[in-house]
């Protein structure tokens, strides 16, 4: 525990110095992202909630602030193809209703999980519904390029709001669900999101540089995948590392652990689509 | 001539190994964290001790600092650096701390290298799969243990 303690304070200090800008902002064309903000009232174990942005490398850092240079950005502009494609049994496309265009859904990736009758529903499965039911036609893979590409476009519209999932009424008990996830130690390696993300940001393990493990950037290109990593494909492959059974991309264990997720950044400004290494 | 006596030595130490006592994982004695007794019953080898430490399920300095092996590149800074910890601990803390740093370091995110009941959603390596009926297999075998063990104890400062 004294150990904990003292690794704390190094992370701190290190987290700052790992900053390539001399400010705390995150500047994209113009506006201004919130890369730093006190903790949401729920957090128990944490002050302050920093951006993964803060944990890269100046030449990933540099990749997100310009669009021009966001890898992301060829995904999300094949999205916008995507939204006026026709595609199944009725003939349309996202555009033959939503004809605003994608920017209809500014600010819904703030509030993103959220329970809608009873079910707690991420934006995979919004796309996903739509195409089914509205268009008649296949729904996405969850984790395949045309799905993340959609969950980028609609993420993009929120880019600098500030994340504001709710947490109480229809939704607690999802919410605990997923905290209950966060702090269980899986795997022969018996480690829990909270073991790296929590305790330990702003320390090395190995050659990596641990985050808060936050979620308000995603879906996040990877320089090393050449493509758009979903939130559970993040959490599936931080659960494998602990030499885990891990659960499944879109599970029922994952939606509960993605609004928890989500709510740990409460209060931080949404970066769709980020870039990590 | 000197290829038979070669194996002849071989078959001869493999015996050895086979008849000294392992100790199972789930038969370790702790006392206050340290284990007194060798897993393996045979002595560790340092040279293989410090392989583990940077590859593997060891894969030690993932979390620690040790400048003995300053040659390979990224350790972590999850665990105290190891510089001198043969001045701070014996070699039976050393093993207690290896095969199971929670009896040590209560709630310690250090993994137990040498146990094999408790775990939760316990995966098939790093498959993501579940593990299944098949035996589990502590990370590190026994000897492994005494090669880390007896690697640790030429880290001295003093
Ligand atoms: C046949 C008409 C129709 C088509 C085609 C359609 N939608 Fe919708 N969509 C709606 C209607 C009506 C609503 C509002 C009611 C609701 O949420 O179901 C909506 C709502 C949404 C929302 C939620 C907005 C919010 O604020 O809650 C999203 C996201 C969405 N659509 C995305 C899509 C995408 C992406 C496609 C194409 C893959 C698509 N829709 C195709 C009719 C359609
Ligand atoms: C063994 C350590 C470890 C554990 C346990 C772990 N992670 Fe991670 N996680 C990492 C590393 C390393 C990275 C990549 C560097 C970074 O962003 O922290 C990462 C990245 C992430 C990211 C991407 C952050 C970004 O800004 O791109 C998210 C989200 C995440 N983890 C969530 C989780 C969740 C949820 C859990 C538990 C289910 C978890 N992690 C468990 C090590 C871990
Ligand atoms: C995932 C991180 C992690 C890994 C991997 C790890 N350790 Fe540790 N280790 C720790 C932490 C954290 C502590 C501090 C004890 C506590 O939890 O309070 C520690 C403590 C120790 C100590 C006591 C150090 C001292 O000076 O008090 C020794 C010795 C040690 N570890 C050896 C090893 C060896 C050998 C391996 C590999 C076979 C290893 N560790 C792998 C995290 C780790």
């Amino acid at each position: 525990m004294k150990i904990a303690a003292i690794t704390g304070i190094a992370a701190l200090a290190f987290a700052g110095a790992a900053i390539a800008q001399d400010s705390n902002t995150l500047t994209i064309d113009g506006t201004t992202l919130l890369t730093e903000t006190a903790a949401p009232e729920h957090l128990e174990n944490l002050d302050t909630i920093y951006s993964g942005w803060r944990f890269r490398t100046p030449e990933t850092q540099a990749l997100q602030i310009d669009d021009f240079d966001n890898p992301a950005m060829i995904f999300v502009d094949q999205a916008l193809d995507l939204f006026e494609t026709v595609d199944g049994t009725e003939g349309k496309s996202c555009a033959s209703c939503h004809t605003n265009g994608p920017e209809e859904f500014a600010g819904l990736h703030a509030s993103m999980p959220k329970v809608i009758d009873g079910k707690l529903v991420v934006m995979e499965d919004l796309i996903n519904n739509h195409r089914q039911e509205a268009m008649g036609a296949e729904p996405w893979k969850w984790s395949g390029g045309d799905m993340q590409a959609m969950v980028a476009l609609i993420g993009l519209q929120s880019r600098g709001m500030p994340m504001d999932v709710a947490i109480d009424g229809d939704a607690a008990e999802f919410w605990e669900q997923g905290k209950d996830i966060y702090y269980t130690r899986y795997g022969q390696l018996e480690m829990s999101c909270a073991s790296c993300h929590e305790d330990n940001y702003g320390s090395m393990i190995r050659a990596d540089h641990l985050s808060q493990g936050q979620i308000n950037g995603f879906p996040t290109y990877r320089l090393k995948q050449a493509k758009l990593i979903s939130r559970h494909n993040r959490f599936r492959g931080c659960i494998r590392d602990t030499r885990a059974e891990t659960f499944a991309e879109g599970s029922d264990e994952f939606r509960a652990l993605e609004l928890y997720v989500a709510s740990r950044a409460n209060g931080l400004h949404i970066e769709t689509p980020a870039v990590r290494q | 001539m000197n290829y038979a006596l070669g194996l002849g030595l071989a078959a001869t130490l493999a015996g050895t190994i086979a008849t000294a006592e392992v100790v199972k994982p789930t038969d370790v004695v702790y006392v206050e964290g340290a284990v007194e007794t060798s897993l393996s019953g045979t002595a560790g080898d340092p040279q293989n001790g410090a392989e583990i430490m940077n590859k593997g399920a060891g894969n030690c300095i993932a979390c620690h600092q040790v400048d003995a092996l300053s040659h390979l590149p990224f350790h972590g800074e999850i665990g105290p650096p190891l510089n001198g910890v043969a001045d701070r601990w014996s070699e039976a803390e050393l093993r207690g701390i290896v095969a199971n740093a929670k009896v040590m370091f209560e709630d310690s995110m250090m993994p137990s290298f040498y146990r094999t009941e408790g775990f939760t959603r316990l995966g098939d390596a790093y498959t993501g799969k579940a593990h299944g009926d098949a035996e589990v297999q502590p990370l590190l075998a026994a000897q492994e243990v005494e090669d880390v063990v007896a690697y640790l104890m030429t880290l001295k400062e003093e």
